[in-house]
């Protein structure tokens, strides 16, 4: 009967099933919709969606499949990511409105702002809707903007009675496939562990029991053994300074997952590549600097190291003694990647730079091969392999 | 059929009640999910409620298996009658140890089943129970008997997302994810909670909330429950409504803040951003 519906639900992206097709009708038969289209939406919903994220997506599809609502034509409208947007509203804005308004109430207050802002220039510029595009500072243009894909101008969410329930698409901030907060890392990270068991024996070994029983002739013989622990140890170089700023976000989500999940956790600094000498703290650098060889000698090879860093830099400060950019190094850098990555055997990088780039920068290819390929993105996928590879 | 409804203290939008009644109607499991403090685990009791059915809750941790919701053999204490020579130790049925689900299936009447937080439990755990749910029978190998339900259970499954849950058990439930309330249905809330609570301190902590939620930085974001609390807090205290107007205050931090801010990173971006405010205003 809705076959078409599951199909274009299917199309979109969400996976709705067979089971769920068929749960569907038989709800349909027993009644539960009753004879409301809003009712039916919200059992559908219930039936045939199962994360969150895809609720945006079957929203979408049932306004299509039983409103005849046409879709922009092109792609499938995709949500504009707020970094653009951002930067859409300091090409709009002063800088002390910005500034202003991120006191004010952050993102949503930025906006609301933004969007009156393009309502009041659409009046002024007689263009109308093509405002954007026509300005030629827009970092849209390249995207093929489309102001309907986008639509900052939506008020039909302040007025939730105007519209029909799906129309408001009340579920848009939750279909972001790379939302990535030290929540989800966490729970990436959490691939990582390693159980052992150490320290006081507290719990009972039923198996050892159930032998040093049978062994004793029948009288029974309790045995203990320690709880399970997470005992997997993991080493933190993080790359800071210069062309790190932009990455300083998510690499502090990243530290905070990694400190809440990991009991032993050791972190130290550099900047752009390893050379011989790390530090503890950014701020009090040069009293907490050790050199790279006495890393080396306290952490044995069973600790896993992860580099945090997005590699960019001049190629000379990887392969050339005297190369960094801060101080002279006797020993290239490939030559302390050469010892980290001996040393530890294993090793992973992480870079915060989007993989697509990667075989533009000359620095990133280089270290990737120093790092034998493990150089993983910065992602929650990417986390994922990086904790798969690593905990092998 | 018993229908669902929302209850005097329990608001339910009509997505949700649809959601359950499916559910009930083609006695499948309801996977609940959304924000902590949004009224996942209070559904079910409401849920019980409504359709006056007893509720049995399975809280899950980290270490629970499925095993543990349907049977444990207790094989120590076995061990041990053997060793006083009990005469009971003949009989394994006396070690079987019943769990949440054998208690669920056995009852006389329909019961309501609440698998609480099911991602806290190993990533496999949710697999195990597939046959269970969707038979709503299992096997006890000890004493070679098959324990089917007398009425299938309305199960409630609810989940905080901390891991992503199989496909195969996900197409065998139906799904509500329950959406941050609205103003108005948050108003709602409150007063099918606090019947008389004064009008004009509803609305400026309300304000108050909103705003504290509208703050992007914040780690954990106050939900429903701790705007609750914080309400609770401010009648006991007898605040005044105007104490709550940050606008013409001098700090912006809200009184008694605790209820609301939980940890002190939240609580510290919040001093520096009434510290902003300050040097605005003066």
């Amino acid at each position: 009967m809705f076959a078409p519906f599951i199909l274009a639900l299917r199309a979109a992206g969400v996976p709705a099933s067979i089971t769920e097709y068929l749960a569907l009708l038989r709800a349909m038969k027993e009644g539960v919709a009753g004879f409301s289209v809003d009712d039916f939406y919200h059992l559908s919903r219930a039936a045939l969606v199962k994360d969150e994220r895809h609720l945006d997506r079957f929203d979408r599809v049932f306004g299509e499949i039983f409103k005849g609502l046409e879709s922009p034509s092109g792609e499938a409208p995709r949500e504009l990511p707020a970094e653009w947007l951002r930067k859409m509203a300091e090409k709009i804005l002063t800088p002390e409105e910005m500034s202003q308004i991120e006191a004010l109430g952050g993102f949503d207050k930025l906006m609301e702002t933004l969007k009156q802002r393009l309502a009041e220039q659409k009046g002024r510029h007689q263009g109308g809707s093509k405002w954007i595009g026509t300005a030629g500072t827009s970092p849209f243009g390249a995207y093929g903007y489309n102001p309907e894909g986008v639509r900052i101008g939506q008020e039909e969410s302040r007025h939730r009675r105007a519209v029909k329930v799906w129309d408001q698409r009340q579920f848009r901030d939750l279909d972001e496939d790379e939302a990535l907060s030290s929540r989800n890392m966490k729970v990436a990270l959490r691939r990582l562990r390693r159980f052992a068991r150490t320290g006081a024996a507290t719990e009972l070994d039923l198996p050892g029991t159930i032998g040093a029983t049978a062994r004793n002739g029948g009288s029974l013989d309790l045995h203990m053994v320690p709880e399970r622990h997470n005992a997997v140890k993991v080493l933190l170089l993080m790359d800071v300074g210069g062309s790190m700023d932009d990455h300083i976000r998510i690499c502090q989500e990243l530290f905070t997952a990694a400190r809440s999940e990991f009991k032993h956790l050791e972190f130290w600094y550099f900047h752009n590549c390893p050379y011989e000498r790390v530090w503890r703290t950014n701020r009090r650098r040069r009293e907490t600097e050790r050199p790279t060889m006495e890393m080396l000698r306290t952490y044995g090879p069973d600790w896993r190291l992860v580099i945090v860093g997005d590699a960019t830099m001049s190629p000379y400060e990887i392969i050339q003694p005297g190369g960094s950019v801060e101080h002279w190094n006797e020993e290239a850098g490939q030559v302390w990647m050469g010892r980290l990555t001996r040393h530890f055997r294993k090793a992973a990088w992480l870079n915060p730079v989007d993989q697509s780039h990667w075989r533009y920068t000359q620095s990133i290819t280089i270290l990737q091969r120093l790092m034998e390929n493990r150089m993983y993105p910065l992602t929650l996928a990417g986390l994922e392999t990086m904790a798969r590879e690593l905990a092998r | 059929m018993a229908q669902f409804k929302g209850t005097e203290n329990y608001v339910a939008s009509r997505e949700l009640e649809v959601a359950v009644n499916a559910s009930v109607a083609l006695q499948r499991p309801l996977l609940v999910k959304g924000e902590p403090g949004t009224g996942k685990t209070v559904l079910a009791q409401e849920i019980a409620k409504a359709l006056g059915y007893p509720l049995i809750e399975w809280h899950i941790k980290s270490t629970t298996k499925a095993q543990q919701g349907l049977y444990e053999y207790d094989a120590v204490s076995r061990l041990r009658d053997g060793q006083l020579g009990d005469p009971r130790v003949h009989d394994i049925a006396n070690y079987i140890v019943r769990g949440k689900l054998w208690d669920a299936f056995e009852s006389e009447q329909p019961v309501v089943l609440l698998i609480d937080e099911i991602d806290k439990a190993d990533i496999e755990f949710p697999n195990d129970l597939l046959l269970e749910l969707d038979r709503m029978q299992f096997f006890v190998y000890e004493t070679r008997k098959t324990i089917a339900a007398r009425h299938r259970p309305v199960v409630i499954i609810t989940s905080n997302n901390e891991k992503e849950l199989p496909d195969a058990f996900l197409r065998r439930c139906f799904f509500h994810y329950i959406r941050f309330p609205d103003r108005e249905t948050m108003e709602m809330i409150v007063r099918a909670h606090y019947p008389d609570i004064r009008r004009d301190l509803l609305r400026e902590a309300l304000n108050v909330f909103f705003d504290i939620r509208e703050v992007n930085e914040l780690k954990k974001k106050p939900a429903t429950s701790e705007l609750l609390d914080w309400l609770k807090l401010l009648t006991i205290e007898d605040m005044p409504p105007e104490a709550l107007r940050s606008s013409d205050t001098k700090t912006a931090i809200p009184p008694l803040y605790g209820a609301l801010l939980k940890n002190e990173q939240d609580v510290h971006l919040f001093e520096r951003l009434a510290f902003l405010a300050r040097r605005r205003g003066g």
